[in-house]
């Protein structure tokens, strides 16, 4: 490819890279205002909650305790080699609080919920039900995709939770029950050293993020879906690629503003 | 009457085209639409009379669906303009376009039902949106649209547990469920079987004439739209090819419009797309 050739090509990609981002900047916009009229039907967001939330529990569980029974046998093999072995309930409660939990909650959210959620909108379109929702005066982004964005921000830090709590039961089954830590020092060492506010209360906020940001991309993605199977299958796979990378990316720009600074 | 071409001819028809200029709902004036290069509508103008069933037929391609979509506010015409009770449509203001289609019923070429919900709650559906009627109302009014399509009894199964010709039912049943001025039907006949194409022209033509609404049939079926429609208007290339009463649009002489109506594979509409000669393309020419 000539100069000539690759400078054009280069600036169209570019153009519709800022025409993407603008779109689904006017579409995240869009959504925002719908949100008090999702609240106003309450009942919507419960059955999406539902829907979002209670189906991924156990997948959320069983991943929660995987990665609590590792992180304890990994933990322990570490701090055993500086004799403090006892640390381990609290080497386990911050990783799991202050990144794991969002982190992998996230990730198992975009591939569970979000690749339902733009199945769900893309098919509804490619049987044409958003068009005659339209043509029936009913607005799809307040009725169908408002709900389930307040219902994703709403699941997500409390699956977020669970993975953690979870997570800490299986560091308690594999450290305690089966390695032989000291219960007390377990529990007390976790007790003292996790901060409510400093490590729990930017866990929350980390998965509120992570949770607008899977919702926001499966809804965007399955209301922009070519309305055809080729379609709807791209884009719940672009769902589950652009949702990682996007927890991902979150998860350094987060823990670089709220961890850097030492207390 | 403003149309792309003369009409059939007849008394009939130029008494139509009075009555359609003196009260039409919908008027479409000089209308031109494209997608990208390709021009769809050309200069097309029709006007739709109240309480009227107009059949707008062509061949697949022909933008007989667009124009319902430029009726319904969902693309803008590029030239021209598309007036309801004359006001024009206007799909940039939302309000005035949301205010239109509370008075538009719209039957989709498949249903479009929403799959999560039963047919009881697809038909409620507008009513719960648009009224604030108490529940034991809008299930009165829920089983008298599904009576009048004959499907009340199956008021509790889900859209999957349908075929399509009662599909299709539910669908007009949720379409008349406010009482619409214009019922707006995108190839209501299409894939069904002979009883239920029957029974669906039928119902057209019968909910039409007990609601005094005002139908625009958008079909391919010739038989079916000449048998229930007092209009017709034949779409060929993007223009009004023909048009008038269902006998005058039969009787016409236009070769375009008596190729679409016989069925005829070739004359003014080409049975092969546009391609190099055969010959070339086989590497046979010198």
């Amino acid at each position: 490819m000539s100069v000539n050739e690759f400078l054009p090509t280069l600036g169209r990609h570019a153009l519709e890279v800022m025409r993407g981002l603008g779109h689904s900047a006017f579409f995240f916009a869009e959504l925002l205002k719908n949100v008090p009229s999702a609240l106003r039907r309450f009942y919507q967001v419960i059955a999406q909650v539902h829907a979002i939330g209670n189906y991924s529990l156990v997948i959320i569980a069983a991943s929660g305790l995987a990665v609590g029974f590792v992180l304890a046998l990994q933990g322990y093999y570490t701090l055993s080699r500086y004799g403090a072995a006892e640390s381990l309930g609290l080497l386990v409660a911050l990783s799991l609080v202050r990144e794991l939990g969002p982190v992998v909650t996230g990730l198992l959210f975009s591939g569970r919920a979000g690749t339902s959620l733009t199945a769900e909108i893309g098919l509804m379109k490619a049987g044409e039900q958003l068009a005659a929702m339209e043509m029936m005066a009913v607005d799809p982004k307040s009725r169908v995709l408002a709900p389930r964005f307040v219902a994703g921000l709403i699941s997500m830090p409390l699956l977020a939770a669970i993975f953690s709590a979870v997570g800490i039961l299986g560091g308690y089954v594999v450290g305690v029950l089966m390695i032989g830590i000291d219960p007390g020092a377990f529990w007390s060492q976790m007790q003292s050293g996790v901060d409510v506010w400093e490590d729990v209360g930017n866990g929350i906020i980390k998965s509120i993020v992570f949770g607008i940001a899977c919702t926001f991309v499966a809804l965007y993605q399955g209301y922009e879906a070519e309305a055809t199977p080729e379609g709807v299958a791209q884009a719940t796979t672009r769902t589950v690629v652009i949702s990682s990378l996007a927890v991902l990316g979150l998860d350094f720009v987060l823990t670089a503003l709220m961890f850097s600074t030492p207390n | 009457m403003r149309s792309g071409a003369a009409p059939a001819g007849g008394q009939d028809s130029s008494q139509i085209c009075l009555a359609m200029n003196n009260d039409a709902l919908v008027a479409i004036d000089h209308v031109t639409f494209g997608y990208d290069q390709r021009v769809v509508l050309s200069d097309v103008s029709m006007a739709f009379p109240r309480g009227k069933v107009i059949a707008i037929m062509g061949g697949s391609g022909c933008g007989k669906t667009t124009l319902l979509r430029l009726i319904g506010g969902v693309l803008t015409p590029q030239k021209g303009t598309v007036s309801f009770e004359g006001a024009p449509v206007n799909p940039r203001d939302r309000h005035s376009l949301y205010a239109l289609r509370r008075r538009l019923g719209v039957l989709f070429q498949f249903g479009a039902l929403f799959t999560d919900l039963t047919v009881f709650d697809n038909v409620a559906f507008p009513l719960r949106e648009h009224t604030s009627l108490p529940e034991t109302m809008v299930r009165d009014l829920v089983l008298m649209k599904l009576n009048a399509v004959g499907l009340r009894g199956a008021a509790h199964l889900k859209p999957a547990d349908l075929s399509g010709g009662m599909a299709r039912r539910v669908a007009l049943a949720r379409a008349i469920a406010l009482d619409p001025d214009l019922i707006m039907y995108d190839e209501p006949f299409a894939g069904l079987d002979p009883i239920s194409l029957g029974v669906a022209a039928n119902l057209i033509r019968r909910l039409n004439d007990a609601t005094g609404a005002t139908s625009l049939v958008v079909s391919h079926d010739v038989n079916e739209c000449f048998l229930i429609s007092d209009y017709a208007y034949v779409i060929s290339g993007g223009r009004i090819v023909g048009h008038g009463t269902p006998a005058e649009v039969q009787a016409s002489e236009d070769p375009e419009v008596r190729q679409f109506i016989r069925g005829e594979p070739d004359g003014p509409v080409h049975f092969h797309y546009p391609a190099r000669s055969y010959a070339e393309d086989l590497g046979m020419s010198s």
